[in-house]
């Protein structure tokens, strides 16, 4: 019985996600404020009833009830509790329901921390989000009813893909979709303001915080997915253009852009229809990101049941709120350009051409994912474009971006002096050389690394320098306020990000040996001693695993236990040993018996060593503590109206000065 | 006007992805010819399931086209193949390489055993490290390589009786012309 009771909490949501986009909208146009009250009881009770949904489904898999066909397909009874939880974001339904659920947490924040909001603002982005929350409730009950039943009840279910059951993908997913759902807010909040008409500025700084933080997320959810690509799948690698990982980066590039749009037209009203553009395009990705992953028109490694009926649904439905919003920013778009001038060289200026790059390197991405498709559509034969094209034309675009990034917080508004900023540009490449010429003598004339280890100078030392000029010059607490330091540690986190990226790429080292018990294969400076398999078991698993003893010119280093594992149906999932270190990653993943009859003979086996591969997502957390830094800035919390008009133009005086 | 340019420029992106919705359920969307067609087929070296000792490799194939099947004891869908294989495999004109997609040879051998070996021979590849180089994604997968070691033709999912008479047989009949 408890399963209909989920499937009726979700269409009882669906009722009043209805009541929460349309009332609103109606008190919003005719002034009526009972209607607009409508919304926030509205949003809190569909959360409810979500939430409810969720806890149903959870509870269905933790008493393993076979009898929900979505419980059965992905859990068993040997699969440990922890597991049984992800599970119910393992596949299609269960997924989409988390969506619904995070869509509706970051509505209810939304209504939590916006009292102050003015009512027809707030009624209008919370009917926004009720119009997307009804297109995924519907999607839901349409066509992927996670409460659907099996009959008879079989007495096991199969299994949670293997691929799937480990730590990482536990909170990647819910992470992910935070930072993907987020996006809808800075979304809501555009809307709005182009429905609105009125209050051309205010929106946009009510906005930052929660466009900040959903990229936080984002951030954080796509380090997480990488590092579970490269912990789990067992190829070494952290980030392989994929058209499921694409989906999850084009609003990341996008997110970007909108960051700093938005500081720009917060700040000095300029490029206000470029902000409000490219939040519709943020939100608008995650979208089509989700259509890309759901619609199954594209093949990936995130194989996912796809249904062309629910590919038709979402492309419905991307159809009435893209195509509706641009439709609506055609009309209602500020017409003249506002807000103040700037002279060539200015922050504008370079933020604009950070813009530039990061929305033409989305629109790269784009158009590689969707590669194989127009060659379909145009007749030109099944093409597809992979690494050789993402691996030129990504690092060429953010050339220019990594180049300019050590100004950005020197430059002024408006216009700024050239003497401070060729101070920047003299101290940073000088700090640059210096690094490049020190790591030339350590990495084998590998110029990428060379090429990392200078960028990665250039952007650091100018982002210190900056901290350094701060605490010179401005009083005590004043010196970091949170949006700024926000700022800071995303910059560092580029540069933590380039060492890793340029470093493990050049210098990592990869043997396939096959190697007897007791015999020693040498990998980037470092013994391996193959010590023989032996049989261990896990909650749900039999493993074969392998011991490693790793050496360093005789020094003990690390003991380590890759394992071949087989799950309760059969299936075989590689799971890599990793010895982490902060200067490098040892990593050895179990091949196969050279003697299938004879385990305990030799092995095949896998070995890497990988320099620096750590700084990576190091990089990325850096990026991601920048997002939630600045979005926790005092001077973001709503204030009134007219309290808010005050602070605008104290903070142009600020800037100014 | 320039403001209803990101509007037509989302309008022709919903034509290609509705385009792309109505390809996939007109076309098999399993019928994606591999990258690797009319490219040399990956070095390959694998154990013969019955006899671990001896190795199956490309150089050992060449001269005369083969295919390959691969296959695995857990595969459900590779059980719906296999009468289908049992019935065909001796009219192809070419030979028939099993390739045992990770699994236990153990556990391979009595599927054979139960269901009947139609391949001539079968060649166990059970890391699916070699998999990875071919490109297979999920058994069953067929490949038709030439007497070059060249792939020229594969099928992503259950060979059936259809596909047989109207995409492998052609494949392979075209092969038999070139050959001298």
């Amino acid at each position: 019985m408890t399963p209909e009771l989920g499937q009726l909490a979700l269409i009882l949501a669906l009722f009043l996600a209805l009541a929460q986009s349309v009332l609103p909208l109606l008190g919003a146009w005719r002034g009526n404020r009972a209607l607009m009250a409508v919304a926030r009881p509205a949003a809190t009770g569909q959360a409810v009833f979500v939430a409810l949904a969720f806890a149903i489904l959870v509870a269905a898999f933790l008493r393993f009830d076979f009898s929900v066909q979505y419980v059965a397909d992905n859990s068993n009874l040997q699969l440990p509790w922890y597991y049984r939880i992800a599970a119910v974001w393992g596949a299609h339904e269960g997924s989409m329901l988390l969506w619904v659920l995070i869509l509706n947490v970051w509505t209810v924040a939304l209504t939590l921390f916006s009292r102050r909001l003015p009512d027809a603002f707030l009624a209008r982005v919370l009917a926004v989000l009720g119009i997307i929350s009804t297109g995924f409730l519907c999607f839901i009950l349409f066509t992927s009813n996670p409460f659907a039943r099996l009959l008879p009840m079989p007495p096991d279910g199969a299994d949670l893909n293997p691929v799937l059951q480990d730590p990482g993908m536990t909170f990647h997913p819910p992470v992910l979709y935070m930072g993907y759902v987020g996006f809808s807010v800075a979304f809501a909040f555009s809307i709005a303001a182009l429905l609105g008409g009125s209050m051309e500025q205010s929106w946009v700084r009510w906005a930052r915080p929660w466009t900040n933080a959903a990229w936080g997320f984002l951030s954080c959810g796509i380090v997480a997915g990488s590092w579970w690509a490269y912990a789990e799948l067992g190829w070494g690698g952290w980030w392989f253009w994929d058209p499921v990982e694409n989906a999850s980066f084009m609003p990341w590039l996008v997110g970007v852009a909108l960051i700093h749009a938005q500081a720009v037209t917060e700040k000095r009203g300029t490029l206000r229809a470029w902000t409000i553009l490219l939040s519709l395009f943020a939100f608008s990705l995650s979208l089509l990101g989700t259509f890309l992953v759901r619609s199954g028109i594209l093949t990936s490694v995130h194989a996912f049941a796809s249904d062309p009926r629910r590919g038709t649904f979402i492309l419905g439905f991307l159809a009435v709120v893209v195509g509706g919003s641009l439709l609506l920013y055609a009309l209602r778009a500020p017409k003249v350009a506002g807000g103040k001038a700037f002279a060539l060289v200015s922050r504008e200026s370079a933020i604009l051409i950070g813009n530039l790059m990061f929305t033409v390197a989305a629109a790269m991405v784009m158009l590689g994912t969707l590669f194989p498709l127009l060659g379909d559509a145009l007749n030109l034969g099944k093409i597809s474009v992979g690494p050789p094209y993402f691996g030129l034309l990504f690092p060429l675009l953010m050339l220019p971006v990594v180049l300019l990034l050590p100004f950005g917080p020197y430059l002024r508004w408006g216009n700024s002096e050239a003497p401070v900023l060729k101070q920047v540009l003299v101290r940073a490449a000088m700090a640059a050389v210096a690094c490049a010429v020190i790591a030339a003598f350590f990495v084998q004339g590998q110029l990428k690394a060379i090429a990392g280890v200078a960028g990665a100078a250039w952007v650091g030392v100018g982002v210190v320098l900056y901290i350094v000029k701060r605490w010179r010059e401005m009083a005590r607490g004043r010196r970091y306020p949170a949006e700024m330091a926000g700022m800071l540690l995303a910059h560092f986190g580029v540069a933590v990000f380039l060492i890793g990226v340029m470093l493990s790429e050049s210098l990592s080292v990869t043997r396939d040996v096959r190697l007897s018990p007791g015999q020693i294969a040498t990998v980037g400076g470092y013994e391996f001693r193959f010590d023989g398999v032996s049989e261990t078991t896990g909650p749900n698993w039999t493993a074969e695993q392998g011991v490693v003893t790793v050496t360093r010119n005789g020094a003990p280093v690390a003991v380590m236990h890759p394992q071949k594992r087989t799950y309760t149906r059969e299936q075989v999932q590689t799971t890599s040993a990793i010895d982490p270190g902060i200067t490098r990653d040892i990593y050895v993943a179990l091949g196969e018996p050279m003697d299938p009859n004879h385990v305990a003979g030799a092995w095949a086996l896998r070995l890497y060593t990988k320099p620096f591969v750590r700084w990576i997502w190091a990089g990325g957390l850096f990026m991601m503590l920048g997002g939630f830094v600045s979005a926790a800035d005092r001077r973001f919390r709503v204030k009134r109206e007219v309290e808010a008009a005050q602070a605008v133009t104290a903070t142009l005086q600020e800037s100014q000065a | 006007m320039s403001r209803l340019l990101p509007f037509f420029a989302f309008m022709l992106l919903a034509a290609l992805l509705g385009f792309g919705i109505w390809w996939n359920s007109a076309h098999d969307p399993t019928a994606v010819p591999s990258p690797l067609i009319n490219k040399p087929a990956p070095d390959f070296a694998l154990p013969m399931l019955d006899t671990p000792a001896r190795t199956v490799s490309k150089q050992s194939m060449l001269g005369k086209p083969y295919l390959v099947n691969v296959f695995a004891s857990w595969c459900f869908a590779c059980g719906e193949e296999h009468p289908v294989l049992m019935a065909e495999s001796k009219n192809l004109g070419v030979p028939l390489i099993g390739y045992d997609y990770k699994d236990d040879p153990q556990d391979a051998k009595a599927w054979l055993a139960q269901h009947g070996n139609p391949y001539d021979m079968v060649m166990a590849d059970s890391s699916g490290h070699t998999a990875i180089d071919f490109g297979v994604y999920g058994a069953p997968e067929t490949f038709l390589i030439d007497g070059k070691g060249v792939i020229r033709y594969k099928r992503i999912g259950p060979l059936t009786p259809k596909v047989i008479a109207q995409q492998l047989k052609p494949a392979i009949e075209a092969l038999q012309k070139e050959a001298p």
